[in-house]
């Protein structure tokens, strides 16, 4: 088992991306340092648009992420609907 | 009448192959080998370009949306700093010397990058390959622009910023920066895609932008923490495009994995030792710290770092060769640069110290196995003599290391009671290297390596030892850019603006 992570801004645009990926990945672990959150977790991390969506309430372009992106570890894998990363098991 | 039907608006990958792939075209009048010269003498074999796919799918539109819209919040952080005497909230004067280390070593480096890739943009056959260097060019002349831009704020008020493009060049602590680049540059496509793409960004960066910029904002400097993660924000591109080339040269061809491997093996090596002046900045020049040099390490080093290599075992890939001797040489290296820093502050375009009580019960705390140990003793010895009026200067140049060009100041892996040196002959001369993976490195190109441009042997070609004339070659003004933090002007300046800035008298 290897740690997949994302890390974004602290910022008012990336506090609901956040709970989405709390929403979508139960075995998550929050980071908060200054500026920053780091999220942690077991060999796979999954982002989705809908969920985000339903957090801020308007349309997201999965790739708005890249705005407050800080740092990813882990085999990128996007489409429309979702951006994942994991380590080959 | 006519109905308006909303225009399908297009996937994500169907919009990257019409903008990316789609833009391709084969040669007619010419053969792809002309056109493509340098990318088959590495040994690297390719059969099919177009399986190389960013995983982001980033085409050209949207990354100058969203690149705009990270420069508008960039100038909009830096307009604020500006205006609000933002040179005044940081924690520290002592701080500004880790904003010099980053403005002499690395920002200079980010424009090295950015030649790097328009190059390998163009020498690279694949258009996918093609976009996503073009995109990391633009973005690596970002980063030195706006680093440059946020620190000139610094400039105005403190010494030490004015010329950071000597220091970077002719500096004895900057150069191990500078031949990394230049190491890298003078390689082929792929080995570049190796050097910059994957060690640096994928397994380096992350200790050198996340933990520091972190450690800026808690230090209260906004300028920095901003073009930080405005960088940073690209870097997780960078990495994504530098594991993706080493995924796909290992995917197209068995032969590949050798030659690979051997450029992980160096690469890491040369990286981990730049990493030595962020180690420094982490332990030592931040009067906040968020983590030290050993805890980021844990999560960036060994955490995500073994991680990938675990991922990447099943092409066969292992960890690099040093990776052993850098876990050695962790709890010791930040320390010993610091040290190097002190004793040969006099030629420094910036300020140390010697750290007081506090941050040393940090640092054991931090380092319970090797601070007390080795290094406080070291401290108080040179405090005592500070206390004498003596400041303890090493006016001895020190013997450099002709790989990565750093003073042989690191100590044998195993011992850290014993200076650590190695040397190798060559054609009757005698080479000087700080440990085995440097001396594996130069062993494996030396006619590459005997060209190396070093700083101090400089100092006695090109001005028979006089330090003075050699002070203003290097751009260095004496007793304003170098020596003690104690007793200096920035000290000064800083503490007398400060007490401006928070009282009425």
């Amino acid at each position: 088992m290897s740690t997949v992570f994302i890390a974004l801004q602290a910022n008012e645009e990336t506090r609901p991306i956040i709970e989405a990926i709390e929403i979508d990945n139960p075995n998550a672990v929050v980071n908060r340092q200054p500026a920053m959150v780091k999220i942690d977790a077991p060999n796979r991390l999954v982002i989705r648009k809908e969920t985000i969506e339903e957090q801020i309430g308007r349309s997201f372009d999965l790739q708005e992420l890249h705005i407050n992106l800080i740092t990813l570890g882990g085999n990128v894998s996007e489409d429309d609907d979702s951006l994942t990363l994991s380590w080959a098991e | 009448m006519d109905m308006k039907v909303a225009k399908k608006k297009l996937g994500l990958k169907e919009k990257y192959r019409l903008m990316t792939r789609d833009l391709g075209w084969e040669p007619s009048y010419r053969t792809k080998d002309e056109v493509f010269p340098y990318v088959k003498y590495e040994g690297i074999k390719v059969h099919d370009w177009d399986k190389w796919e960013d995983p982001f799918r980033l085409t050209m539109d949207a990354y100058w949306k969203y690149q705009a819209e990270k420069e508008r919040k960039f100038y909009a952080i830096i307009d604020a700093h500006a205006q609000n005497n933002g040179h005044l909230n940081i924690t520290d004067g002592r701080y500004l010397s880790a904003l010099k280390v980053f403005l002499q070593a690395i920002s200079p480096g980010e424009y090295a990058a950015h030649k790097g890739f328009s190059r390998v943009g163009r020498e690279f056959p694949g258009v996918g390959t093609q976009v996503a260097c073009q995109m990391q060019a633009i973005d690596e002349i970002r980063h030195a622009q706006t680093q440059i831009h946020a620190l000139s704020n610094y400039n105005k008020y403190y010494n030490g910023f004015h010329a950071f493009a000597d220091a970077r060049d002719r500096m004895w602590y900057n150069t191990v920066a500078r031949s990394f680049f230049d190491d890298a540059m003078s390689a082929g496509p792929f080995e570049f895609m190796i050097a910059i793409g994957f060690s640096f960004e994928y397994v380096l960066t992350n200790l050198l932008f996340v933990p520091f910029m972190s450690g800026a904002a808690y230090n209260g400097d906004m300028a920095t923490v901003t073009f930080g993660f405005s960088a940073q924000s690209d870097e997780a591109r960078h990495m994504t495009l530098g594991l993706e080339c080493i995924k796909f040269m290992l995917e197209q061809d068995p032969d590949n994995l050798p030659i690979v491997q051997g450029w992980l093996d160096k690469w890491f090596w040369r990286g981990f030792r730049v990493l030595g002046l962020v180690s420094t900045m982490m332990d030592y020049m931040l009067p906040k710290r968020v983590m030290s040099w050993r805890e980021a390490w844990e999560i960036y080093g060994v955490e995500n770092g073994g991680a990938l290599f675990k991922d990447l075992a099943r092409y066969g890939i292992r960890p690099p060769k040093g990776w052993d001797d850098a876990e050695k040489s962790i709890d010791h290296m930040s320390h010993q640069f610091m040290l190097g820093l002190y004793q040969w502050s006099f030629g420094t375009s910036l300020h140390s110290w010697i750290p007081s009580d506090e941050d040393m019960d940090w640092l054991s705390a931090k380092y319970p196995t090797t601070f007390d140990k080795y290094y406080r003793p070291r401290w108080d010895h040179i405090r005592k003599l500070a206390a004498e009026g003596k400041q303890f200067k090493n006016f001895g140049l020190a013997k450099l290391c002709q790989t990565c060009q750093l003073p042989v100041v690191f100590t044998e892996p195993d011992d850290p009671t014993m200076s650590c040196h190695r040397e190798t002959s060559y054609k009757g001369e005698k080479y000087h290297f700080c440990s085995d993976g440097c001396q594996h490195v130069f062993e494996n190109e030396p006619e590459k390596y005997v060209q190396a441009w070093l700083p101090m042997p400089a100092l006695f070609r090109e001005f028979e030892g006089d330090v003075g004339a050699w002070m203003d070659w290097v751009s260095l003004r004496d007793g304003q850019d170098n020596g003690d933090y104690v007793g200096s002007i920035d000290q000064r300046n800083f503490e007398q603006w400060r007490g401006l800035a928070t009282s009425n008298t």
